[in-house]
């Protein structure tokens, strides 16, 4: 029987979804702060998936044109970050963190330098989070506004890609009042899913060193 | 009793108005800090530049008093651009605003004597780093 090398073990899979929820917990307060609305989060999701697969499950619900945010972060592991949501939903985000004083020229105009600034901030405070968490640093691309179908915006070109396996960690959102959602997901690949689960281990044992401390 | 009346006379006097320069290359995030001074600070003047050459251009001409700076922008960073401004200005006070909330980024700015705003903006933030501004400007100028 054939071991996937990036298998998870469940302590891993829990901690690593542990993690990224402290992480998305914070983009959601900021993306709270922006909007002034409250925003509802699912309970996040790990998997190690080909990127096809990946692309498979953005889509899911979803119509066929997103729009996402990216960041690439690179540090003891190396991945993308992205807010991803319905193309026909950003220019009612847009609206809702610039505020309804705005001409609709105007948000349109404002349209990508917004969502770029609101990606930055929200994926920004995920990942320094996560870095923070860990014990880390990781250093972070500037946004930028990707278009586009699930395989557009994983990069989902040829066989070679489509097979490959990546840590795919996600999480949907959901803004109350103006029933904007969509979702924040994390891709990371091989090489990176061994030196994070390594990272994982570490962080886990500090755990359990507390936990023992605190009996002694 | 004559601190009592020096100090209400001092309550009573007209605030210092400081100009202030804001370095960010997004427009949203400038806009943002703008609508918060015009809560906080309405007759505070506000500089903006989209990057960190023109911001070293606008604190040489010699009118900036108080320093707003992004971290993430394309070319120089705004760690970068805080330590340009501390060689030249040592008590200018200078904030470095980011979501970027890592500590080691916080900890690097502390390094450099300036102050950390995290984004999302907030008023009470930016209201607290300003106030602090204000005092450390009173005392290198009484």
């Amino acid at each position: 029987m054939k071991v996937d090398p990036g298998e998870l073990t469940e302590i891993e899979q829990d901690a690593l979804a542990e993690i990224a929820n402290m992480g998305v917990s914070r983009a959601a307060s900021s993306l709270r702060q922006m909007v002034g609305e409250q925003v509802l989060l699912s309970v996040p999701s790990v998997r190690i998936v080909t990127r096809e697969a990946a692309a498979i499950l953005v889509e899911r619900n979803n119509p066929k044109r997103l729009v996402a945010v990216q960041q690439s972060f690179e540090g003891p592991f190396a991945g993308r970050a992205l807010l991803i949501f319905p193309e026909a939903q950003s220019l009612e985000l847009v609206r809702s963190i610039v505020g309804d004083e705005h001409s609709l020229e105007d948000i349109i105009d404002l349209e990508q330098e917004a969502l770029a600034e609101t990606g930055n901030i929200i994926l920004n405070g995920c990942l320094a989070t996560i870095a923070n968490v860990l014990h880390r640093t990781m250093r972070m691309s500037l946004p930028s506004v990707v278009r586009g179908d699930g395989a557009a915006l994983f990069e989902v070109d040829g066989a070679a890609s489509r097979a490959q396996f990546v840590l795919f960690l996600y999480i949907d959102f959901n803004i109350k009042k103006c029933d904007v959602h969509g979702f924040i997901a994390l891709l990371m690949d091989l090489p990176s899913i061994a030196a994070l689960k390594a990272i994982v281990h570490d962080f886990i044992s500090a755990i359990e060193k507390q936990q023992s401390g605190h009996v002694g | 009793m004559a601190d009592k009346l020096a100090g209400r006379l001092a309550v009573r006097s007209p605030e210092m108005q400081y100009k202030v320069l804001i370095v960010d290359d997004s427009k949203l995030a400038r806009m943002v800090m703008a609508s918060a001074f015009r809560r906080i600070r309405p007759d505070w003047t506000l500089v903006e530049t989209a990057n960190a050459d023109d911001a070293l251009v606008a604190v040489s001409g010699g009118v900036v008093d108080i320093a707003l700076i992004d971290f993430n922008m394309p070319g120089i960073d705004g760690l970068e651009l805080a330590a340009s401004i501390r060689k030249t200005h040592p008590a200018m006070p200078v904030a470095v605003v980011s979501a970027n909330v890592q500590n080691e980024i916080i900890g690097r700015a502390r390094e450099l004597n300036a102050g950390f705003i995290p984004k999302p903006l907030t008023d009470e933030a930016l209201a607290a780093f300003l106030s602090g501004a204000v005092l450390r400007l009173k005392k290198a100028a009484p």
